[in-house]
């Protein structure tokens, strides 16, 4: 599968199929036993710091305020920056998902939605060419869910960056992605790919157009397929 | 805040009060029984020793329980980052701390004659260490995946990784240890001091008691060292609110 540089490319398949692994293995946590993973124009042989990564877990550190968990990743990658400045870069991520206000609290004081946001500043916060997800929206609740994928959109609108999201929520599929990839089961395959032809600045009516509802129902039945299931027409 | 402080306070009274009525109904002779007003006498009468005994069980206590953190920290680093380390140990600190540590005490008092200082230290970091390793060691070994993986993925160090994220997280199960073993290190203080002829601190006023007959001497050197145990406790549970106070949640 290719991911063609600054797009959004959600990838869906079944449970236990290797999503996770794929997410891994993009980020250099894993190396492949067979086959090769390229980012721009280089192999990916171990962890490089131009990938942000985020996961289901939020997984911020209790000890550190919000802010200070957001400017964890500048620690690591930017070791010489002043902490002003790298206050500075996480109070402008703070404020674009709407946690301006809560950033001297600690992860605990925040909801489970503030949390996952907090969590996506984090991995943005060095400004990554490439975001890993690997659903960070499978455990919050519908209108939260929502709610992100709107907060996702504008994130790109304001820097843009290549994104895989692994999701197991069609709609969210659709409504993020440039591309969806459909994986088999495991080994997975790249089994089917669809061009989300949606208007980039798309808000959440799109997803009751027939348009959408048709691309929806396409994946549906590319989904059971997948899952070796006999698609009933 | 002040029922914080009184309320422990009336406790320890009321609890005295029993005390001095049970000696009290039933009659019991000092020989047998003292009672809490018998305390304050036999504490005036040896203040000085008391003051000279107490400091040598504190200092030596705090001394083995510092090895015990420093010994314990390590081999819990080493058990929580080796799975085969983990495999060797695990067996041989369970057995050593299953041997109970008075047969101990002749064995290194005839490995170290004479050096009481040393051997109260040395036991106090004996019985003491045990907690500490298992719970820095399991504290590590159940970090989750992701912890790590979000500074991993970033390139960062195995040593970056320890001290920004293992470490911190493993504080409050390591705190919680460093309370057992800080009971336990008085413990073994204290076997030490009884047991050597020619000790010093309170383990050895206590026997003095015992074979002067000096009960209520016997019972205040009990009472001083329930006071340094509290002292000490509370000393951890001071560090505990300084370096892993996030971890104490409030309730909403
Ligand atoms: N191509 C593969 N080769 C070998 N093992 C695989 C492969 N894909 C997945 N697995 C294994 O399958 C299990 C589930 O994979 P995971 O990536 O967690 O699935 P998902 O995230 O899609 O639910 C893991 O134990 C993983 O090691
Ligand atoms: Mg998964």
């Amino acid at each position: 599968m290719t991911v063609p540089e600054g797009t959004f490319a959600a990838v869906v398949g079944p449970s236990g199929c290797g999503k996770s692994t794929l997410t891994r293995l993009v980020a250099g946590l894993m190396t492949p036993d067979e086959g090769e993973v390229w980012l721009h124009g280089e192999r990916v042989k171990g962890p490089r710091n131009t990938v942000g990564m985020a996961f289901q877990n939020p997984v911020l550190l209790e000890w550190r305020t919000i802010l200070d968990n957001v400017i964890l990743p500048l620690e690591i990658v930017a070791p010489r920056m002043p902490r002003k400045d790298r206050e500075a870069r996480a109070m402008e991520l703070l404020e674009m998902v709407g946690l301006v206000g809560f950033e001297n609290k600690r992860p605990s004081e925040l909801s489970g939605g503030m949390r996952q946001r907090a969590s996506l500043c984090r991995s943005l916060v060095h400004k990554p060419d490439v975001l890993i997800m690997d659903e960070p929206f499978g455990a919050l609740d519908a209108f939260t869910r929502e709610d992100l994928w709107q907060t996702m959109r504008d994130l790109r609108a304001a820097e843009p960056f290549t994104a895989v999201l692994i999701t197991h929520d069609l709609r969210e599929s659709v409504f993020l992605g440039d591309q969806v990839i459909v994986l088999s089961g495991r080994p997975a395959r790249t089994q089917y790919v669809m061009d989300v032809d949606l208007p980039a600045d798309r808000t959440l009516d799109v997803l009751f157009t027939p348009k959408a509802a048709d691309m929806l129902h396409v994946l549906r039945d590319q989904i059971k397929i997948a899952q070796g299931r006999e698609v009933d027409h | 805040m002040f029922s914080k402080i009184a309320t422990p306070i009336i406790a320890i009274i009321v609890f005295l009060g029993l005390w001095e009525l049970l000696v009290w109904a039933n009659g019991w002779p000092n020989f047998k029984m003292a009672s809490p007003s018998d305390l304050p006498p036999a504490f005036w009468k040896y203040r000085e020793l008391f003051l000279e005994m107490g400091w040598q069980t504190l200092w030596r206590t705090v001394v083995g329980l510092f090895l015990a953190v420093i010994v314990g920290t390590v081999i819990g680093m080493i058990i929580g980052f080796s799975r085969i380390a983990r495999d060797a140990l695990y067996p041989l600190l369970i057995g050593f701390n299953a041997i109970p540590k008075a047969t101990l005490v002749p064995v290194i008092s005839l490995l170290f004659i004479g050096q009481h200082d040393f051997n109260t230290v040395l036991m106090a970091f004996m019985i003491s260490f045990f907690p500490i390793a298992v719970s820095v060691g399991i504290g590590l070994s159940t970090l989750e995946p992701e912890y790590r993986d979000i500074l991993r993925a970033l390139g960062a160090s195995k040593a970056t990784i320890f001290w920004k994220i293992a470490l911190p997280k493993t504080l409050p199960e390591f705190f919680g240890a460093l309370k057992v073993s800080a009971t336990l290190a008085f413990i073994g203080t204290n076997l030490v001091e009884i047991v050597s002829p020619h000790g010093r601190g309170l383990g050895a006023l206590f026997k003095s008691g015992e074979t002067n007959g000096d009960y209520p001497l016997m019972f205040a050197v009990l009472i001083a060292l329930a006071f340094l145990g509290i002292v000490l406790y509370y000393a951890v549970i001071f560090l505990e609110r300084i370096f892993a106070g996030w971890a104490d949640r409030e309730a909403t």
